[in-house]
């Protein structure tokens, strides 16, 4: 099989799954090739409605999920699906169970589900997530659906360059709303109660409601966020979360906030990417000059504080001209 | 670059118990490598199809439910067809030795792991084999 970036490029177009697979695993290793592929691709995405879903574990986002995307399939549109799961620092692997919860979409070529393990880096993470997510969106997906813990700050990171971004809860327990702290209650754009089958469904609903209303908000808010309850094992709720993720839509579009939150996401993209190759530059500098050398030694004899000495390290990569592309 | 061996770990067939095939996962995870589980009562066709979309280096399938024999060549003839017949495919659970040798031999399965194996056995193929490519 050809994996050169071109053929690669040329197979997703034609709707090839095994290219769109193939090309997320290079993006995931950050091999080189994969480069030349998000070039020629970058064109093509710009068409998919971007979801993004987060929560603690076990609230039902993969359920809630697979019910989604079932109503997308009812319409006969298309899904792609990423599930982020936290890497074990420690061993550097992961066991990513989220399709044990999407049975039900299995089988079915219209749906592309993919799991990824958070692996390394905070912006290495938010990287290769985006570009799994142009991938699919050139891919032909009309939905893309991106569902993360909604633990860190990573998490936030992913969601933050989802279009609609929802925040699943579930009731019971009080220390659940506590979780969704400030940074979390700001990207939501539509707040789920899941298992609202379970006892304390009304509490938290309410609970949630005046947690939102409450919200502190940095413009004058046009959209105000939906609090809706959800049955995800039984599937209630879903059509009218569909409804609500295409009012956001129309919303976004309407006031122009779509086109504000593209402008952000392509900036926050670069800057992210740009971030992580000054951090590789300097820090092959670092490790291969003794002036580099040099300026962690006297940080560590207490004669150079951090700040001075990454002044002193900007000083000493302008005077390499280094190019760190 | 941080490539990672990918591992999608399979129960085709009726039976209901994860235990078995949970262990391995965790194992294999210990170990560092990406593991994805189905859940239960895939159909083949399934299971090739989340195997294509994940772009997994391994298929593990477990069986209790003693439906092997059609059900794994099933999956072997399936990933052939999808031009997925790199994905190194290993069985586990009870296999009789006749059977296993069959699979082995005829269908394009790596390696069967009886009911006793050793999980650092499972591990430690994989990464021979990954070694060896
Ligand atoms: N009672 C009840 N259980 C649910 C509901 N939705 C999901 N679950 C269960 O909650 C557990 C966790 O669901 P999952 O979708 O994996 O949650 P995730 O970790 O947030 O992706 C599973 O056992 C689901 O069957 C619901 O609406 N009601
Ligand atoms: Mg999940």
């Amino acid at each position: 099989m050809s994996d050169t970036a071109e053929e690669l490029f040329r197979r997703l177009l034609e709707k090839d799954r095994r290219a769109a697979a193939r090309l997320i695993t290079m993006v995931e290793n950050g091999q080189p090739e994969a480069r030349e592929a998000l070039r020629l691709l970058h064109r093509h995405s710009g068409r998919a409605h971007i979801v993004g879903l987060t929560g603690s574990p076990g609230s039902g986002k993969s359920t809630l999920t697979c019910r989604l995307a079932q109503h997308y399939r009812s319409l006969d549109r298309s899904v792609g699906i990423i599930c982020v799961d936290p890497t074990s620092p420690f061993t550097g692997g992961a066991l990513l169970g989220d399709r044990v919860r999407m049975q039900e979409l299995s089988g079915d070529p219209e749906v592309f589900i993919r799991s990824m393990g958070s692996r390394g880096a905070l912006g290495g993470l938010s990287v290769a997530t985006n570009d799994v997510i142009n991938i699919l969106d050139a891919f032909g997906k009309d939905y893309i659906i991106v569902e993360t813990v909604g633990a860190g700050q990573v998490e936030i990171e992913i969601v933050k360059f989802a279009q609609t971004c929802i925040v699943v809860t579930m009731p019971g327990a009080g220390d659940e709303i506590q979780a969704i702290k400030a940074g979390i209650l700001e990207i939501g754009d539509i707040f789920v109660v899941n298992k609202a089958d379970r006892e304390g469904a009304l509490r938290t609903l309410s609970d949630l409601e005046m947690m939102v209303e409450t919200r502190p908000v940095r413009e004058e808010p046009t959209w105000t966020p939906p609090v809706m309850s959800c049955i995800a094992l039984e599937g209630t709720g879903v059509e009218e979360l569909a409804g609500a993720i295409d009012d956001h839509w129309v919303y976004l579009r309407q006031s122009g906030m779509l086109e504000q939150k593209i402008i952000g996401r392509m900036r926050a993209e670069m800057l992210e990417i740009l971030n992580l190759k000054v951090t590789r530059a300097a820090g092959a500098v670092i490790d291969s000059e003794g002036r580099g050398q040099d300026i962690i030694k006297r940080m560590v004899g207490r004669e150079l504080d951090p700040h001075s000495a990454a002044d002193e390290m900007a000083g000493l990569l302008a005077e390499r001209e280094l190019d760190v592309r | 670059m941080d490539k990672k061996t990918r591992v999608f770990l399979c129960k085709p067939g009726l039976d209901g118990h994860d235990r078995g095939v949970l262990i391995v996962g965790q194992a294999l995870r210990d170990a560092g490598m990406e593991v994805i589980y189905s859940g239960l009562k895939q159909t083949p066709e399934n299971v090739v199809e989340a195997a294509i979309q994940e772009d997994v280096d391994v298929v593990g399938v477990s069986l209790l439910s003693g439906a092997h024999m059609a059900l794994v060549p099933r999956i072997t003839t399936l990933l052939r067809e999808n031009g997925a017949e790199d994905m190194l495919v290993l069985v586990g659970g009870v296999i009789p030795p006749d059977d296993a040798r069959v699979l082995e031999c005829e269908h394009g399965v790596a390696r069967v792991f009886g009911p006793g194996s050793d999980t650092r056995e499972i591990v430690s193929y994989i990464e021979d084999w990954r070694e060896s490519r």
